[in-house]
């Protein structure tokens, strides 16, 4: 353990977050191990460039000038779109092993225990501190309850639906005879109609939208408020000091 | 009617079609089918010896562009072929007889050839008020159908009518019309969509179910593989315009002119699975997009109730006033957008007045602990 508080105050002293106050016996929890740490940053990249190609593959680019076989400029884009997925995909995967093999943290985006009643409690507690009515946050270890539920139904729903989604429209192109259709086709028993794949798949992105602008802005609000937010997602001990 | 073991090959010679043009049938229909040259021979095979299977052609609520198109299929043998071995059954369009004569050779089939006979149909049937808005031989459609589908071997669902509903199914459907599959559930049924479908289309289907006796592999849909598992879009011949970037904006702008993609017209290639960019219409003359207009993707389920045809996505009007996803995704990140900032504001407004209690609170909470 001390082995480790050593560790951790050294990741932080590097990182350069730590407060004046710099003292060994601080409470700090290590909640984001280093796996989780890189998926994190993996994967909002591979966000931002689906969010981005994907509305121009929605609303389509700007016409090209010369012969068609000059230009593949809409296929890249595609392509970027797709080679995003893939990672997405990938890495959704192992964010799940991490979630079975890492610490309790780990498995917090992945279900919302409606069941326990702390988390009712302590789900009022956010909400009254971020409708500014209690003047501390309470000290969780990971999500705070609003956050856990907000990253379950908007993150991690609709990340698996524009995952699903995503293969079955890239099956079409793929045909019936490939994997992705195998694996995603039943899609199309469910929505016989590409289009409202077509449809779904477009809406989810408005969703992540959202998502990431409610996100960055807590993570950052919280990072000037409490300073415990962001140095987290970047070194992966949180600093529950007052 | 023929005897029992009567062959295919023993009545198109009565109908006077020679053997020559019997040969030359069964190249084209093997090349059509996507089959080997040698294929042509067990086609003639299969029809010169097997018993010939009876083929009953219903019609329900449609608009008869189903028949319309399969007589006109592009090579005039492969009509003579298949209608002369079709007017022999049951067709009440295109049949001789009419009336009861007409009505009992549907009994007599279905006694005769009892689970041997091929039962297509065209439409379909509506179901509200016990069925009386298709009345066909003085008795609801339905009846007719649930009884002839009885002893089928097989139904062919022709059009987008039967496969899906199209327009008489369309919102709100006050008619109650329901495609072939929700009204027929224990019977191989294949369904051909297209609002018509395309001719060659049919009369393949047709000569691959009378020939082999069974229904070509088809796919989860339930449409035949051969001529609906790729999108218009897979094929199309401006698909090279789309990777390019090069799309039509205006329907008279110079891009329009030159051919480019009509992705942005609303084309609805990519999401429709029919053989039209394949195939083509009129005897492989053209097909829509080479004749400028985007694809309406008329072989698609609903496709009258997915909004604008000018538009590829779907209309939702679950929000009171038509919208399309991203006016309701670009409202929704807006309304968030704001939000985050007055929460911003409020927040940043309540931290400078608390940071001047603040000196005192922290002083005493310091001496607390
Ligand atoms: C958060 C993740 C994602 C976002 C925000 C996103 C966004 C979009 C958008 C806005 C479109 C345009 C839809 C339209 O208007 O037709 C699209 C299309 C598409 N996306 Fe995604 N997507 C995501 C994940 C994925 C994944 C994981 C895959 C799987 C490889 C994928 C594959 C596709 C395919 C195949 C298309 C259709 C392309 C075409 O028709 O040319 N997407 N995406
Ligand atoms: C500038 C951009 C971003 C910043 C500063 C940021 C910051 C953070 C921070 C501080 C946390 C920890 C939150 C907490 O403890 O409650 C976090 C977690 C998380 N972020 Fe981000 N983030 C960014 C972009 C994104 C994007 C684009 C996505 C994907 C849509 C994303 C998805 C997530 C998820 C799913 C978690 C939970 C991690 C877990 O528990 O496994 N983030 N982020
Ligand atoms: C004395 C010589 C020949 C005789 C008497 C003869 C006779 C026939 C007959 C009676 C038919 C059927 C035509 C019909 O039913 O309308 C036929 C078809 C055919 N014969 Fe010959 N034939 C001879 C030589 C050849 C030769 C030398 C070839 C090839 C090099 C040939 C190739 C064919 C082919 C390909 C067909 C099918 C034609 C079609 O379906 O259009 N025949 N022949
Ligand atoms: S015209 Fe339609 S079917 Fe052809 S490439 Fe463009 S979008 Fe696809
Ligand atoms: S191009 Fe599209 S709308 Fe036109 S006939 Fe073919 S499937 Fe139907």
């Amino acid at each position: 353990m001390s082995g480790k508080t050593a560790q951790v105050l050294n990741v932080l002293s590097s990182v350069g977050v730590a407060g004046k106050d710099r003292s060994a016996d601080r409470d700090v929890v290590y909640v984001y191990e280093m796996p989780v740490r890189v998926w994190h940053w993996v994967n909002a990249a591979a966000i931002m460039v689906l969010a981005i190609t994907g509305c121009f593959i929605g609303t389509a680019v700007p016409t090209m000038p010369g012969e068609a076989s000059d230009n593949f400029f809409f296929g890249y884009i595609r392509f970027a779109h797709f080679s995003a997925g893939y990672v997405l995909a990938v890495g959704f995967l192992l964010r799940i092993y991490c979630a079975m093999m890492g610490n309790p943290h780990a498995k917090q985006i992945f279900y919302v225990p409606i069941w326990r009643r702390c988390f009712w409690d302590e789900l009022w507690q956010t909400i009254r501190w971020y409708a500014l009515l209690a003047v501390r946050s309470d000290k969780c270890a990971g999500h705070n309850p609003a956050a856990q539920l907000m990253m379950f139904s908007m993150f991690t729903l609709t990340t698996a639906f524009m995952i699903v989604t995503g293969f079955a429209l890239y099956a079409q192109g793929s045909g019936q005879e490939s994997w992705q259709f195998g694996l995603f086709g039943w899609i199309f028993g469910v929505l016989p109609n590409s289009q409202d794949v077509h449809t779904l798949h477009h809406l989810g992105l408005w969703v992540i939208v959202t998502f990431v602008l409610i996100h960055v802005y807590a993570a950052i609000r919280e990072d000037i408020m409490s300073r415990r937010s962001i140095s987290a997602i970047i070194s992966g001990e949180r600093d529950l000091r007052d | 009617m023929g005897e029992a073991t009567e062959t295919f090959y023993s009545v198109i010679r009565r109908q006077g079609i020679t053997r020559r043009n019997f040969l030359k049938f069964c190249s084209l229909t093997a090349a059509s089918l996507g089959l080997s040259p040698l294929a042509a021979n067990d086609i003639a095979i299969a029809l010169e010896t097997k018993p010939r299977v009876p083929v009953i052609w219903m019609h329900g609520l449609e608009c008869t562009c189903c028949s319309e198109s399969f007589i006109r299929s592009a090579h005039p043998l492969v009509k003579d072929a298949v209608l002369s071995m079709i007017s022999l059954d049951y067709d009440d369009t295109i049949m001789a007889a009419a009336g009861h004569q007409a009505e009992a050779i549907l009994t007599e089939t279905r006694a005769k050839y009892k689970d041997r006979y091929v039962l297509a149909i065209e439409g379909n049937p509506p179901l509200n008020e016990d069925g009386m808005f298709c009345i066909d031989g003085g008795k609801p459609f339905v009846e007719k159908l649930r009884s002839m589908a009885e002893d089928s071997m097989t139904i062919i669902a022709w059009g987008s009518c039967a496969s899906w509903g199209c327009v008489q199914a369309a919102r709100p459907n006050p008619t109650q019309a329901m495609p072939i599959d929700k009204v027929i559930t224990n019977k191989p049924i294949i369904k051909v969509p297209g609002c018509p479908p395309i001719a060659e289309v049919m009369t393949a289907i047709v000569t691959f179910i009378t020939t082999f006796g069974k229904l070509p592999e088809l796919d989860r849909q339930g449409r035949p593989k051969m001529f609906y598992s790729q999108r218009i879009h897979d094929k199309c011949y401006r698909r090279s315009h789309f990777d390019a970037g090069q799309f039509v904006e205006e329907w008279d702008d110079e891009s329009a002119r030159k051919g480019y993609c009509l992705y942005k017209m609303g084309c609805k290639g990519p999401t429709t699975y029919n053989a039209c960019s394949a195939v083509r219409w009129n005897g492989g003359v053209s097909f829509p997009i080479q004749s400028g207009h985007g694809c309406f993707g008329c072989s698609e389920d609903g496709f009258w109730d997915k909004g604008s045809f000018y538009d590829r996505l779907t209309t939702i009007k679950q929000f009171g006033i038509e919208a399309n996803a991203d006016q309701i995704g670009r409202a929704a990140a807006g309304a968030v957008g704001l939000a985050v900032a007055a929460h911003a504001a409020v927040t940043a407004a309540k931290r400078l007045t608390r940071k001047r209690e603040g000196v005192v609170q922290e002083k005493r909470s310091k001496v607390q602990s």
